[in-house]
Parts: C-alpha cells; structure tokens; sequence
C-alpha cells in the first residue's frame, strides 16, 4: 500500500504502481496456468513417467498417452508376441515395446463427435429461437414482459440435478433417453435463456431508426429484421452462440445422468480412459488437451464479450 | 392462430385510417402477432423443458414413486418426505458442507479477484492480454478441471502435493488433500478458488472501469489519501458489481455438481457432500425418486429465495 501511494493521481497511475502491479498480476497469471500446461505437458509423457516421484518437468515427449487414447489394447505373452509379423507403424511399435497390441479403436473419435454434434445443434437450436424471442422482446409490447423474462432467467437457477430427476423420468416414457436429439434439445432449453437474455442487450443496442427506415421504403415488419436488424446483430449473435457452444461442451452433470454410450459426450468420458491398473493419466491428459484447445480458441476470440456473457447480459461495457 | 386473426382484425381497421407509412408494416402480419410467432417457441421449450418437469418433481414429492420400479404402485404420502428431509441429520450436514464450501470460496474469489481487479486497472503494459491469460481457468469444463485436480492432488507425484512440500518443507507423501477428513473440504475449495477467481476479477474490473475519473480528480482537488480514496470512493462504486458476482457464484456453488463429483465424489466418506451429490445419491444409487424430488424442491427454493433477497439487496446498493 505505502509503495502504490507515491502516485500523484489514482486516474494516472506512476511507472512505478504499473510495475509493481504488472509483476503481481503476470505472476498470479502464470501460477495459476500451470495446472493446465501440467496437463498438456503429461500427455506427451509416458505412464511410467507421468507418475514419477519427484515430477518429471524435463522428459523424453512420447506419443504413448495419444496412441493410448484412441486404441483399445491387448497385453500378450512376449512368446506370442515373438510370433507375430514385426509392427509395420510407428504406434505398433510403440504399443509392442509394452508388451500389446493393439485390438481396435477406442471409443473416443464416436465420443468426441457425439460432442460436436450435440454441442453444434443445441447452439444453433438456442440462438435461432433465441434471437426471435430476443427481439420479440426488445421491440414489442409484450404482456407480462418482466414477468416472462425473469422466467426465462429463473429456469437456469435451477439445480441440474433437480432437473434430471424428472428429464430422466419424461425422456425414458418418450424414448429420448442416452440420444443425442434428447441432448440436443435439454441443452437448448438450458441455452435458450442465456441467448435471450444476451441477445436482447445486442439488439436493445441497435437504433429502431433503421427498422423504421427500412419500414418506410416499403419493407415489412419480417423483411425489416431480417435485412435491417439481423446484419447489425451478427456479432452478438456470433458472440452468443460461442457462449451457448462453450456451456454444451463443457456440460457433464446431465451428459453423465441421462446418457450412457450412443449419446455420450467427452465430458463423462474422459475420467473413465483407464490403462492397467487406474487411470491412464497420459491418455486422460491427451482428452482433456483435445477437448480443451476448441475451448482456448473460443475464449480469445469472446475476449471482448466475456463480460457480458458470464453476467447474463447484466454488465455490458 | 384464431388469436392471431381476431388480434389483426383491429390494426386492420386501424390501417385504413392510419398515413400510408404506417399502415404499410401492418398489413404484412400484425406487430402482436410477429410477437407472439418470434417468442412463442422459447417459451413452449422452456416450459416442456423446464416447467413441465419442475410440476412433475413437485407430484412425486408427495409418493412414494421409486424409478426402478415404474410398474409398481404409486402411493400419496403427502408432506411425508419433506418431513423426513428437515429431520434428516445427513441432509443438515450436507447442507453445511455446502455452506463451508460456498461462504469460503466466495471469500477466497473476492478478496483475490477484486485485488487483481485493482491490480489491472493500473492499466500496466500488456494488462489486456494477461488479462485474458488469467480467464483461462473459468472456460474449462468443471468436469474435465475436477478430473485433472485429482491427479495434480496424488500424495506421492502429484504436482500440487509436491510444490506444497518444496515450498513449505513438509513431506508431499504425508498428506493427502482428497483422502483426509480435515483437508478435502479446502481441496475443493482451492480448485473453485482456482478456476472461478478469474470470473470475480473480470467483473469487479468492470465496476472499477465504470468509476468516472473526475471523481478521482476532485478527491485530489481535495487532497484526499490515497487510502481515504480506495475506501469512500473506489470500494463504495465497485460495490454493486462486487455483490452481482457474489450473487452469481453463490447461486453456482450452491448448486456445484461436476466438479467436486469428479474430485471427491462426495468423500472421504461425506465429507465434501454437498447437496447436489446427496440429490445425485439418492436419485440415481439409492432410487429414492420421491424423496429426492422433495429435496430437490427445496433446494430450488432455497436457491430462489435466497436469490431473491440478495438481488433486492443489490438494487438498494445501486439506488444508494
């Protein structure tokens, strides 16, 4: 405190306060990092490796936990294995120097595309119906405007697991249970209430004059919205489904409750890549490096709406 | 639709006599009826989704309804289950494993996120992008962050046990934060505090962002401390901002589900319970689909009522 109170004014900090303050933050910023560079680290490490005592920051990279990830292995005898044709790949290689082959594929390319398309559909479903409701809202006079849209609000206050119990009952009478339309269309009524709520402040933001304009050159209401406001919106439109794509990826509590293998997503998944004897850390580390790169990318391209996406709108700047 | 036509019926009228620019919109399909085409759909999702369900817990709190049973019987037991529920020491005491874990990372995520929040808004060289370096944590999926915490949490290789022990001299071997009573309920602590810090930070920066300068200038007009500045002015602004984010953490962690399942899984023993895996125990393990809906009712309702309040508080700091 005493160091930062040299500042003459608070409105311009001194050189010195930046510094000071920059050094802090890079710092909190880089230990809090290195969990999840610990883990991208890990999947290119051996199993032996990866559970080394003291922890191996200086390794020999392996593709080991990757090939584990996406095959299903066998141990063998080193007898059997004397009789079999030599591995012609550089994975069977690697595979048969731990005394296995390989069996077949894992499960994780059905898993991780069950993600993208349930992740995909209940985003599009979720802005689409969104965006209509959103400038239903913002334009019209609606009864019971407030009352509806705390409503919309209050169905994500909702415990997940509350919801599952009855999901669970309804989807098992309706044969919706572990498919992915199910996923899709309970992770678009999760959504739905995030895009209303963001996308009313976007198009609260875009000026009515140029519906009206368009009005007046002969549109009608539909070709207005469409022409007028939908171009002024695709940022936050843009913006919203990346938060509605984030939310599906991420989702495990329902994933985990109401599907079991056709339906699956990486979420439930992931923990449950066991090697040997527990846990196949490098191939877990491998999925959650997979499955977290889509993730980095989204939240440098969001940076600039983050705010407004985790406040439901509430905070804009 | 037959409320669509009965409502047009009178803009119809209304464009006969209204200007030419006017009554051109409302010949297409009338203002009312778009309104209700455009925001219709979210709400019969909502309420198949949402709604529907929630009545349908609320009648099977009052059976004895058991899911992996659906041929037997179902018998009214009326306020039985809610009864048993208040009664129900393991119900109290995973309430107050909720409440240890809620009221710790929410003082854990302020006092860190509103500093760094401060720190940042000295607007040091490259505060944007370390700004979005420390985001990270919150982006990830809290299953997949609860999976990997475990690993980082092993007694013997785990990275965290390990720095702990390099840092402090204790052997990394000799404590283990998931499997003792005492330290599992800060295990989750400190992975909340980990990956929601970023998320308390980036709106109490918003809040500090919104205090106009000349309010700053007119302090120093008046040669007012720098300590007397950070209390009567930044603190008091920042404050509705600061509670918004409480809010929003506090309705999270009271729900909290996929990180401490993957963590713990409610253990050792029940020691990091809380209610949602009690709510997932009972529902899916024991099949006590009756009282599980019950508690799931009340869960609802605390986490609304609660809500409620705390944002009637909000608009009186705002108002202040």
């Amino acid at each position: 405190m005493s160091g930062l109170s040299q500042a003459h004014s608070v409105v311009a900090p001194s050189t010195a306060t930046r510094r000071i303050a920059g050094a802090i933050v890079i710092v909190y910023a880089l230990v809090t990092l290195i969990p999840l560079l610990w883990i991208i680290a890990t999947s290119f490490k051996t199993p032996p490796d990866s559970i080394a005592y003291p922890p191996k920051i200086v390794f020999t990279p392996s593709l080991e936990g990757y090939v584990n990830l996406f095959t299903t292995r066998t141990r063998q005898s080193p007898e059997m294995l004397a009789q079999l044709p030599p591995p012609t790949t550089w994975y069977d290689k690697l595979v048969r120097s731990r005394n296995m082959v390989i069996a077949g594929p894992s499960n994780v390319i059905p898993r991780f595309v069950n993600s993208i398309i349930i992740a995909f559909g209940s985003t599009f479903l979720a802005v689409f119906l969104g965006t209509l409701a959103a400038y239903g809202f913002s334009r019209f006079r609606v009864p019971l405007k407030d009352d509806l849209l705390f409503f919309i609000l209050s169905t994500r206050m909702m415990p997940p697991i509350a919801v599952a119990i009855p999901i669970y009952l309804m989807y098992r009478e309706i044969g919706l249970t572990d498919t992915k339309l199910g996923m899709i269309l309970l992770y678009t009524a999760v959504n739905v209430s995030l895009a209303v709520w963001l996308l009313k402040g976007f198009i609260d933001e875009i000026p009515r004059e140029y519906e009206e304009a368009a009005m007046i050159d002969g549109y009608t209401r539909l070709q207005a919205f469409r022409k007028a406001v939908l171009p002024q919106a695709a940022t936050g439109i843009a913006a919203t489904a990346i938060f509605c794509l984030i939310f599906a990826w991420n989702e495990y509590a329902f994933a985990v409750l109401l599907t079991s293998g056709n339906a699956q997503t990486m979420p439930p998944f992931i923990p449950f890549i066991i090697g040997e004897g527990g846990q196949d850390w490098p191939a877990v580390a491998a999925a959650t490096t997979l499955f977290v790169i889509p993730i980095l990318v989204f939240t440098i391209l969001l940076r600039k709406h983050l705010l407004r996406g985790i406040t439901f709108g509430a905070v804009r700047k | 639709m037959t409320e669509t036509t009965t409502s047009s019926a009178l803009p119809e009228k209304l464009a006969g006599a209204t200007p030419e620019v006017i009554a051109r919109p409302i010949r297409g399909l009338s203002d009312k009826a778009i309104a209700w085409f455009f925001i219709g759909p979210t709400i019969l999702l909502l309420l198949a989704i949402n709604i529907f369900p929630l009545i349908w817990t609320i009648w099977l709190s009052f059976t004895n309804y058991r899911a992996n049973r659906p041929n037997a019987e179902v018998k009214m037991v009326g306020l039985d289950w809610y009864h048993r529920i208040l009664g129900d020491g393991d119900v109290w005491l995973a309430m107050q494993t909720t409440a240890h874990f809620v009221v710790w990372t929410i003082i854990i995520e302020t006092v860190l996120g509103f500093g760094l929040a401060w720190l940042i808004d000295k607007k040091f060289r490259g505060h944007g992008l370390w700004t979005t370096v420390i985001l990270i944590p919150m982006m990830l999926s809290p299953a997949v962050v609860g999976n990997f915490w475990t690993f980082l949490y092993q007694p013997q290789s785990g990275l965290f046990n390990y720095a702990v022990g390099f840092l402090t001299g204790i052997d990394p071997s000799s404590f283990q934060m998931l499997g003792s009573v005492r330290l599992s309920p800060w295990a989750i602590v400190i992975v909340d505090a980990w990956m929601w810090t970023p998320y308390v930070m980036l709106i109490c920066l918003a809040g500090l962002r919104s205090i106009p300068d000349y309010i700053y200038e007119a302090a120093e007009v008046d040669r007012a401390s720098p300590w007397r500045q950070f209390w009567s002015i930044t603190l008091p602004m920042a404050l509705p901002f600061i509670m918004l984010a409480v809010l929003f953490r506090g309705i999270e962690n009271f729900k909290m589900f996929d990180m401490v399942n993957l963590l713990t899984g409610g253990g050792p023993g029940s020691t990091t319970e809380v209610v949602s895996i009690t709510l997932k125990r009972q529902a899916f393990e024991s099949w006590r689909t009756g009282y599980s809906s019950a508690l799931a009712i009340i869960l609802f309702v605390t986490v609304f009522g609660l809500a409620n309040i705390y944002v009637k508080a909000l608009n009186r700091v705002k108002q202040r």
